[in-house]
């Protein structure tokens, strides 16, 4: 366990709803949930939340801490947000799952194995190098994110793909050395590290 | 005298990225209808809809605040218009964010002056789209068809982002019609009752949850086949990607013969613009959109 | 006077046919004319291109005035339509039907004229015939102003209805059980609350309020007493008021309302919850006491005065339940009134775990959803489930079934509060129940004794109290007539007509206070209560020929009718809602009123042009209810839904005032078939006598017999129940009718 989580616990007494609404992004809304399901059943990818968001309130209400924070659920999230314009409540339902998220893997106690919640990380470390996003290497680390050999299996079979968005000029090799990045990288880098010191300082307050 | 705005394409539309294709229908459309665009100088990636996991609440506001910081800077006065569902979406809600809440908005300014910048938060954030609608207007979009797009019947698939959380004005989350009304502007024929107009395409998630994403998207071609659809077409990066480039991956898994092309509103009014293949950026299509080919070489 | 009147002179009849709307360009207006003159006996007919215009009003007030017209044949659009332009003075005014009743549900087409026609001069028939037969109706002279209200009960509704009747101009009595004002509101520490934003409990302001009921000199307080006998009708009710002591004063009124209210369900009942083993199980109403005494400092448990840390909320407990004596309904109040208690702890302490465990969350009126939404936002934590049992224990632990997470929870709290309904103080049951539950007990050989004491002690052959309704509230027709009872001039208001909370009841109150100011008054000019207001007819009956049956008196849905010592019916006309069940009741036909009678009715459907046999043009009567089933008609007419030429169609009061005879003679005239169209009845009914039409259904179930011995088909005579807005149906069922007589051939009985 984290120092970060540890140290969560402790504050909070285990009181979780109060935790959500101090360290979740839009966590102060979950408690107005009146559990009428409308977000659940508007989900996409529903079938194969564990919890959907209706019974996520619901288990935070309930301090079923680990259980919320460790699940894949919230992972599942494709930012439709068909959710939150369907919620009577006018929950930001959307950004809650995201919040639930980050907090997690801000605590470390997130499903590490989870592609998505690998595949978010990829995204946001990609960006963050070069302030744009680089296409190609996102697509190289999230083949090999599992090990080589399974990355070259997996890279296999979506050569295909990718074959096909070189040829229409989609995917361009250059990005392979240098690429796409924005001018004032160390104005950039600088914000961002302001940023999250921000951030941490008012979590870990 | 043209309509200026202060432009943001993203990351997807640069050269070489996946919807730079998307780029080139726009700069051709916006060619016929005297719009220039002035891109915003330096801009940075929004973090799209999943960036959330590294970038906490702060980190992901910043970025977009930047990027409206920069435009406040160099394009003083013109609206932010964004063609990317995402890139839009982040940076309104950011400046919806930051206008809710003032500790925020301090904060983020904060981070911003590590970068010698400073965000005012005044700038209207647009799409595309809502300039089309609100800025030229039907009437006007259909004034420059030199060659109408007769006997194409046409999916619009509007998708996710371009439609939720924010919209577009005067339309229904549930049934937004204006991609039905471009559609038919430049004379081609919308599918109605197209049932996964606004069903999503997994999104990001069509690359960490390849199947259940497949399966999505699976129904929306299929719905596009049912309702008699000669093509699909969107106004989302994502949605274009997603829906053109795994028909041959679903045709393996579910022995579906899918080979539905996939374009921009952008691609259809350039050709009905009479702009060639190229600059409507037909080259760019994966499944080729030979309806519209044929017309452009008219 | 009412006698001078009855003596009038001749009936002069004068028919006026209307051409505007189309009747004049669909109908023959002169063979109307000769019609009216030849069959309908009209000593004048005149037409008019626009009858309802000033100048055609004049033409017929001047025939009026000057040629001694007194009986008014209007043959032009529904007697729904025009009312004001037609309401002549001192004079019967009979509607013929043409525009809505004829042009509007045929076909402008050749090949129909002749049908089309036929229908109207039918209706200008029977127009004659009821104008022939009816008389102008004027007050029976039993009639009293007075203006005093009687309120049973001193609680908020009570309270209410005396201050808005006292500033009406109202004096006000209220008679309370207790020995103070104030009802279960005054042992609340807050109200829900009333006021935009909904957001906190209220001050329940009951001391405000018994200080005006006292300052006010219209409204008279008697404390420690009850209503020992109740006698009389609106305009004219005496009532004995007893004190404790026993000292017993009579005073007259002109209308009542009652306002008992409730008792809170008896939680003893509930033991799988603790209740009265565990003292830190309590009632909402017994947390209210903790509350008032901890009056805005922590509140304390009553096992040990340790100050309440954590708390749960039991809703539903005992209600919206089918177990042996559980409330089957739902009390509407308990769910605002757990989030209102859940905030006295919140208010005061926000780190107090408290918990409403629901399975639905129910919070009417305009501001109930702002107030759980408050309820949220101060951190009341709402959990969907089921609780199965509370264990005792130094802390109480309630186990339950979370119905979101489908698991069983085991929660240890300091404090369980059960939200118990209501049982509403509505008195007695009638007699006729009182007699079913002593036979019932009689055979099981065993006794029945009432177990509730009178509110209002009724002298009243029905019953001691006004009747009650689903789940033993005293409301007669939630929906269209709130506050109305089955007791004309007795009016109920708070949560003995329905539960509710304080701000409701209040609503309540005013309304109720409304209604018994107008009865008074009308009761005073001898006119009827809704739904015939200022009707002035009433029910008489020909002694001679009764019999003594008692089924006018059983029947009459208002116990308006008592018994004299010589079992003959003694009609109290203000208590009389003018629906004439009594009439259909009646087998010897001794009952009628002046303007409605077995004749107003019976001399139409004879006035009918009968067509031979060989003709093949089938004659179909449908006797329809004025208050649903009519209207629907007329807007079957208005859509222009079309329905056979061969309907005649006569509107009655309520469909229990239909007489068998009307059946059999028309019958024996020759109908093919007859249709009667009623409102639902049972227990959503919505007839607007309570009764009527659930009588009607229960006569016409013996039609069939009567028809076998005149060896017609059952299917002749069909009995439906009709809403207001059945506009597309009640055509079907006309057509229906058409068909089933092409099937079943012609009646044998024309001649």
């Amino acid at each position: 366990m984290s120092n970060l989580n540890t140290g969560m616990v402790e504050k909070y007494r285990n009181n979780f709803l109060n935790e959500v609404e101090a360290n979740v992004e839009e966590g102060e809304w979950v408690k107005m949930c009146m559990q009428c399901g409308v977000c659940s059943g508007s989900c996409p990818l529903g079938p194969y939340w564990d919890h959907p968001p209706q019974e996520l309130f619901m288990m935070i209400r309930a301090g079923k801490r680990e259980e919320v924070l460790e699940s894949t659920s919230m992972w599942m999230c494709t930012s439709c947000y068909n959710c939150l314009v369907r919620c009577p409540r006018e929950l930001p339902i959307t950004h809650i799952m995201h919040g639930l998220a980050h907090y997690a893997t801000r605590l470390g106690i997130e499903p590490k194995g989870q592609p998505t919640r690998q595949f978010a990380q990829l995204f946001w470390d990609n960006l963050a190098k070069n302030g744009r996003v680089n296409e190609l290497w996102l697509g190289v680390n999230l083949y090999f994110m599992n090990g080589f050999v399974n990355g070259i299996k997996v890279a296999m079979g979506m050569a295909g793909i990718g074959l096909g968005m070189y040829k229409s000029g989609r995917l361009s090799i250059k990005e392979l050395i240098g690429g796409h990045t924005v001018k004032d990288k160390s104005g950039f880098k600088a914000m961002i590290k302001k940023a999250q010191e921000l951030e941490s300082a008012r979590v870990d307050k | 005298m043209s309509k200026e705005y202060s432009f943001y394409p993203g990351c997807s539309s640069q050269e070489g990225a996946s919807s730079s294709n998307y780029l080139k229908s726009v700069q051709s459309m916006c060619d016929v209808l005297d719009i220039k665009l002035n891109v915003i100088p330096d801009w940075n990636c929004c973090s799209a809809s999943i960036g959330y996991c590294g970038g906490g609440e702060l980190p992901r506001l910043a970025l977009s605040a930047r990027n409206i910081a920069l435009s406040e800077k160099h394009n003083q006065g013109q609206d932010i218009v964004a063609t990317c569902a995402a890139c839009w979406l982040a940076t309104k809600e950011t400046q919806e964010r930051l206008d809710d809440d003032a500790g925020l908005m301090d904060e983020t300014n904060q981070a911003l002056a590590e970068a010698g910048l400073k965000i005012e938060n005044k700038t209207k954030i647009r799409h595309m789209v809502e300039v089309l609608i609100e800025d030229i207007g039907y009437e006007e979009m259909g004034k420059h068809v030199s060659k109408p797009l007769d006997g194409i019947k046409i999916a619009g698939y509007v998708g996710c982002q371009t439609n939720r959380p924010f919209g577009i004005e005067g339309e229904s989350f549930e049934n937004p019609k204006y991609l039905d009304k471009f559609i038919e502007t430049l004379g081609a024929e919308p599918v109605e009752k197209y049932d996964k107009k606004v069903s999503c395409c997994g999104g990001a998630l069509a690359f960490s949850e390849p199947e259940k994403s497949q399966a999505l998207i699976k129904d929306i071609i299929e719905a596009a086949y049912d309702g008699g659809a000669d093509m699909i077409v969107t106004p989302c990066p994502v949605c274009q990607m997603n829906v053109e480039v795994y028909q041959d991956k679903i045709n393996a898994t579910y022995g579906t013969k899918f080979n539905m092309p996939v374009t921009y509103y952008s691609t259809l009014m350039s050709v009905a613009y009479g702009k060639n293949s190229k600059q409507s950026g037909l080259n760019g299509q994966i499944i080729k959109a030979k309806k519209l080919e044929e017309v452009a070489s008219k | 006077m009412a006698d001078e009147k009855k003596i009038a002179v001749e009936k002069k009849i004068g028919a006026y046919i209307c051409n505007g709307c189309g009747i004049g360009e669909r109908l023959d207006s002169s063979q109307l004319e000769t019609t009216a003159k030849r069959d309908g006996k009209a000593a004048i007919c005149q037409q008019h291109d626009f009858l309802c215009s000033e100048a055609g009003v004049k033409m017929i007030q001047d025939d009026i005035d000057n040629e001694g017209v007194n009986r008014v044949v209007i043959a032009a659009c529904s007697r729904r339509a025009k009312t004001e332009a037609f309401a002549f003075k001192d004079v019967v005014v009979i509607r013929s039907n043409l525009r809505e009743g004829v042009i509007w549900v045929r076909p402008d087409e050749d090949d129909q004229r002749e049908t089309t026609q036929e229908m109207a001069d039918d209706y200008i028939r029977m127009g004659c015939a009821e104008a022939k037969y009816a008389n102008i109706p004027s007050a029976s002279g039993q009639q009293s102003v007075n203006k005093n209200i009687l309120i049973a009960g001193g609680g908020i509704s009570g309270m209410t209805a005396a201050l808005e009747a006292s500033k009406a101009g109202y004096p006000c009595t209220i008679v309370e059980k207790s020995s103070a004002l104030g009802g279960a509101t005054a042992q609340l520490y807050k109200k829900i609350p009333t006021r935009a934003p909904y957001a906190d409990p209220e001050d329940t302001g009951v001391d405000a309020m018994i200080a005006a009921v006292e300052a006010d000199s219209n409204i008279t307080v008697f404390l420690n007493s009850t209503l020992t006998n109740t006698a009389g009708a609106p305009g004219r009710f005496t009532a004995d008021i007893s004190t404790e002591s026993g000292s017993t004063e009579t005073k007259e009124f002109g209308a009542i309302v009652q306002a008992s209210g409730f008792t809170p369900y008896d939680a003893n009942n509930l033991p799988e919850f603790a209740y009265g083993k565990n003292k830190d199980v309590v009632t909402q109403m017994e947390l209210e006491a903790l509350a008032k005494t901890a009056n805005g400092g922590a509140i304390k448990r009553p096992s040990d005065g340790k100050e309440v840390s954590s708390v749960l909320f039991i809703q539903c407990a005992g209600q919206r339940s089918t177990k042996a004596g559980h409330l089957e309904h739902c009390s509407g109040y308990c769910c605002s009134a757990s989030i209102k208690e859940a905030m006295y702890f919140k208010d005061q302490n926000t780190a107090i775990d408290t918990t409403v465990l629901y399975t639905d969350l129910r919070t009417p009126g305009a501001g109930g959803e702002n107030f759980y939404r408050s309820g949220q936002n101060k951190g009341v934590i709402f959990t969907k489930g089921i609780a199965s049992e509370v264990v005792d224990g130094a802390n109480p632990t309630v186990k339950f079934k979370d119905l979101i997470l489908d698991e069983d929870v085991s929660m240890e709290v300091d404090l369980v509060v059960l939200a118990t309904g209501m049982v509403a103080n509505a008195g007695q049951p009638t007699r006729a129940e009182i007699t079913l539950s002593e036979n019932e007990a009689k055979e099981a050989g065993t006794e029945y004794k009432v177990s509730v004491e009178s509110i209002l002690n009724l002298d009243y052959r029905q019953g001691k109290d006004v009747p009650h309704m689903t789940n033993g509230f005293a409301d007669s027709h939630f929906i269209c007539f709130p506050y109305e009872t089955q007791r004309t001039g007795i009016y109920t208001a708070g949560p003995t007509r329905r539960p509710m909370d304080t701000r409701q009841a209040m609503d309540d109150a005013t309304g109720a206070a409304m209604k018994a100011i107008s009865e008074a008054e009308n009761a005073g000019l001898g006119k009827a209560a809704h739904p015939r207001v200022a009707d002035l007819s009433f029910p008489s009956f020909r002694q001679e020929g009764c019999t003594q049956c008692k089924r006018c008196t059983v029947e009459c849905p208002f116990g308006a009718i008592n018994e004299t010592e010589d079992g003959y019916p003694e009609f109290n006309e203000s208590r009389c809602r003018r629906c004439g069940t009594c009439m259909g009741a009646c087998p010897v036909r001794v009952i009628s009123f002046e303007n409605y009678s077995i004749d107003t009715v019976g001399q139409q459907l004879k006035a009918v042009d009968i067509p031979d046999e060989f003709d093949e043009k089938p004659r179909i009567l449908v006797l329809a209810c004025e208050n649903d089933a009519y209207p629907a008609l007329d807007m079957a007419a208005q859509n222009r839904l079309e329905y056979s030429a061969f309907t005649r169609i006569i509107p009655v009061r309520c469909l229990g005032s239909v007489s068998l005879s009307w059946i059999t003679d028309s019958m024996n005239s020759g109908y093919d078939g007859v249709i009667l169209m009623g409102c639902p009845s049972g227990d959503d009914y919505q007839c607007h006598f309570v009764k009527g039409s659930a009588m009607a259904q229960e006569r016409m179930s013996k039609v069939g017999d009567t028809l076998e011995t005149l060896s017609l088909e059952k299917e002749r005579v069909q009995t439906y129940e009709i809403s207001i807005t059945d506009i597309q149906k009640v055509p079907q069922l006309i057509n229906e009718m058409a068909e089933t007589i092409e099937k079943i051939g012609m009646s044998p009985f024309k001649f």
